[in-house]
């Protein structure tokens, strides 16, 4: 592990009982990230995204392996110390509206996290909530509006000023923009970005939008049925994807042609993501891979370093 | 400091002053028939509580002499055919009404709230137990148990609220399971959970108000409805034994004499319906009222 790493995530599982079978979640993923920067997480519906998301705030408790963030061991955390570590690390969610109590103003929702965090005095508690306001760009004016009064941007807003109220160093961005307008997804983008520059924020940006991944991920984690298939640098990744499931992945991003010459037939993943409850043996993804050989049915492919920086997990990326 | 401040928000949608906290009053005022209703429960609840001290007669008090009067001075409300006073009488069953039905609805409300919670929280077995038993109880016509109840168990006050109260939780049952699937998994008790909040703060500032209006409008229609079957038990001779004064009696009996004595029937009749429609009236209003996305 770095010494500098901000989050340090080893060899987490989570598996879920759904009647009598099980469910694997999320199996044996590790990763760190530095302070500052961004880790892309992507995948199909049913990856694990969130989950890993939910291991990592300690909303759900993992199996096995541990996360630490900061240095302790959030496992080993009483329930008490655990909640005074969450002024640290925060949430944004898919749905803002879900997110939020309807029957709270949106004053009185960011000021219920400092409250929570017991974090300055009641006058003070009204600065910060307009000054939270102000960094995601909304007028303090809006503070004695209800959620539902405000349009998805907006309520996006105040989700991320309730979660930078409390002055946090890493954020879990749980599809962030999937639910907005696309005109109202890049005006929020930008907003991560310029917050993550002001303020030195850690993210874990979990989408499926991969152009938007690509646009804010220093490194990027690609996850196939709760496992690691790949994980690169960011630009090294877009670049020279290694696994083939990597490469059909990116393959299946609708693009704009800029001529005839450049237009190429669309390619979805072939067939569907088998079912977690009963993960195929060997690789994972060999019964959807064009390039399956005899041994991906067998033996499940080791995570190997293809280039500095970047593993894969697949027996014929080496 | 990158992130502008974007263009004020459209006017209207951000006030200047601070929000009222009195908010669902200055909305539920709106509602003409809900303030009425408002007044003529307030007005019930209190003759629930002195109508035996204010009432001119016993209501137990027969006098043949005075038998079958027509509404007069000495008696506003006419008598009926042993002479009982009939505004006494109306009086006296306001207390019965009320205990009768406040009693019930508190049963079923204990009973469903128990029972949903029971389902919501623990899901699964639980769940499909007390769901089937709620199917039951809906596709079962509550007013035969309710009878069979009662003959079995006697026609006073403490039987009836029993028998209704029984039989009457299917409904807050239903909804409470129905609120309580819904928060405990949420978005938004995880995000209370990823601040930091305790488990009381997440039930005290988030849980509770966001149940607090659906039970109290529950409530609201409920006891409307505990009355209907409480006078329905009377009239086919179920319900409370005279001479226990109950409105259900009231109307049962004058309406066998309809055509002479109509003023026994009218009396009665028409403070009951008006009482079940203020009851609704006030349930509506506060429905509106409560709803924080009813406008302002």
């Amino acid at each position: 592990m770095p010494d500098n790493a901000l989050l340090t995530v080893e060899h987490v599982s989570k598996r879920f009982k759904v009647g009598r079978r099980v469910l694997h979640a999320v199996e044996d993923v590790s990763f760190d990230l530095p302070p500052g920067t961004t880790l892309g997480l992507v995948g199909e519906s049913g990856s694990g995204k969130s989950t890993l998301g939910r291991i990592v705030l300690r909303l759900i408790e993992a199996d096995a392996g541990r996360v630490l963030f900061q240095g302790q061991d959030l496992g080993k955390l009483s329930q008490e110390a655990m909640r005074k570590q969450r002024r640290y690390m925060q949430v944004i969610f898919q749905d803002p509206l879900a997110s939020l109590n309807p029957h709270m103003t949106v004053g009185r929702a960011i000021e219920d996290a400092l409250i929570v965090q017991q974090i300055g005095t009641k006058q003070e508690r009204q600065e910060m909530v307009d000054e939270a306001l102000r960094k995601v760009g909304l007028s303090p004016a809006v503070r004695d509006a209800f959620p539902f009064e405000l349009s998805g941007g907006q309520q996006q807003r105040v989700g991320i000023a309730r979660a930078l109220s409390v002055g946090p160093r890493l954020i879990v961005c749980d599809e962030p923009i999937s639910s907005l307008d696309v005109s109202i997804q890049v005006q929020i983008v930008k907003l991560l970005k310029d917050l993550q520059q002001d303020m030195g924020l850690s993210y874990i940006f979990i989408s499926h939008n991969l152009g938007v991944v690509r646009h804010l991920s220093d490194t990027v984690l690609v996850l196939y049925l709760g496992r690691v298939v790949e994980h690169a640098p960011a630009r090294e990744l877009f670049r020279n994807p290694r696994h083939p499931y990597t490469r059909l992945l990116f393959d299946s991003i609708l693009r704009i042609p800029k001529s005839s010459a450049t237009r190429r037939k669309f390619v979805a993943i072939p067939g569907e993501m088998p079912s977690p409850l009963a993960p195929p043996p060997g690789c994972p993804f060999h019964p959807r891979c064009p390039i399956a050989v005899d041994k991906c049915k067998t033996e499940p492919p080791p995570l190997v370093e293809v280039s500095a920086d970047h593993v894969a997990a697949c027996h014929l990326a080496g | 400091m990158a992130a502008k401040t974007l263009a004020a928000p459209p006017a209207g949608l951000v006030r200047k002053t601070k929000r009222p906290r009195f908010g669902w009053w200055s909305r539920y005022r709106r509602n003409k028939l809900a303030v009425f209703g408002l007044g003529w429960v307030v007005l019930f609840f209190i003759i629930g509580v002195i109508g035996p001290w204010i009432a001119p007669h016993n209501y137990a008090y027969t006098n043949f002499l005075a038998a079958n009067q027509p509404p007069s001075w000495q008696y506003p409300f006419g008598t009926d055919s042993v002479g009982h006073d009939m505004l006494s009488e109306i009086l006296w069953s306001v207390q019965n009404a009320l205990e009768i039905a406040l009693g019930a609805t508190f049963i079923s409300f204990l009973v469903g709230a128990a029972l949903g919670l029971w389902a919501g929280l623990k899901g699964g077995i639980a769940d499909q137990i007390v769901m089937r038993l709620v199917d039951f109880m809906y596709a079962f016509p509550t007013y035969f148990l309710d009878l069979i109840l009662v003959t079995t168990f006697g026609r006073g006050l403490a039987p009836i609220m029993f028998a209704i109260g029984i039989t009457g939780w299917a409904g807050y049952a239903r909804l409470i399971r129905g609120l309580t699937l819904r928060l405990r998994e949420g978005e938004m008790v995880e995000a209370a959970r990823a601040l930091g909040s305790t488990q009381r703060h997440i039930m005290i500032a988030y849980l509770w108000p966001n149940v607090r209006n659906s039970m109290l409008v529950a409530l609201a229609f409920g006891i409307p409805g505990d009355l209907t079957v409480m006078a329905g038990l009377s009239v086919v001779g179920m319900g409370l034994r005279p001479p226990l004064p109950s409105f259900g009696n009231m109307i049962a009996q004058a309406g066998t004499n309809v055509l002479g004595f109509p003023w026994l029937l009218y009396f009665p009749a028409g403070i009951f319906a008006i009482t079940l429609l203020s009851f609704l009236f006030v349930a509506e209003g506060l429905q509106e009222a409560l709803d924080p996305k009813g406008g302002r």
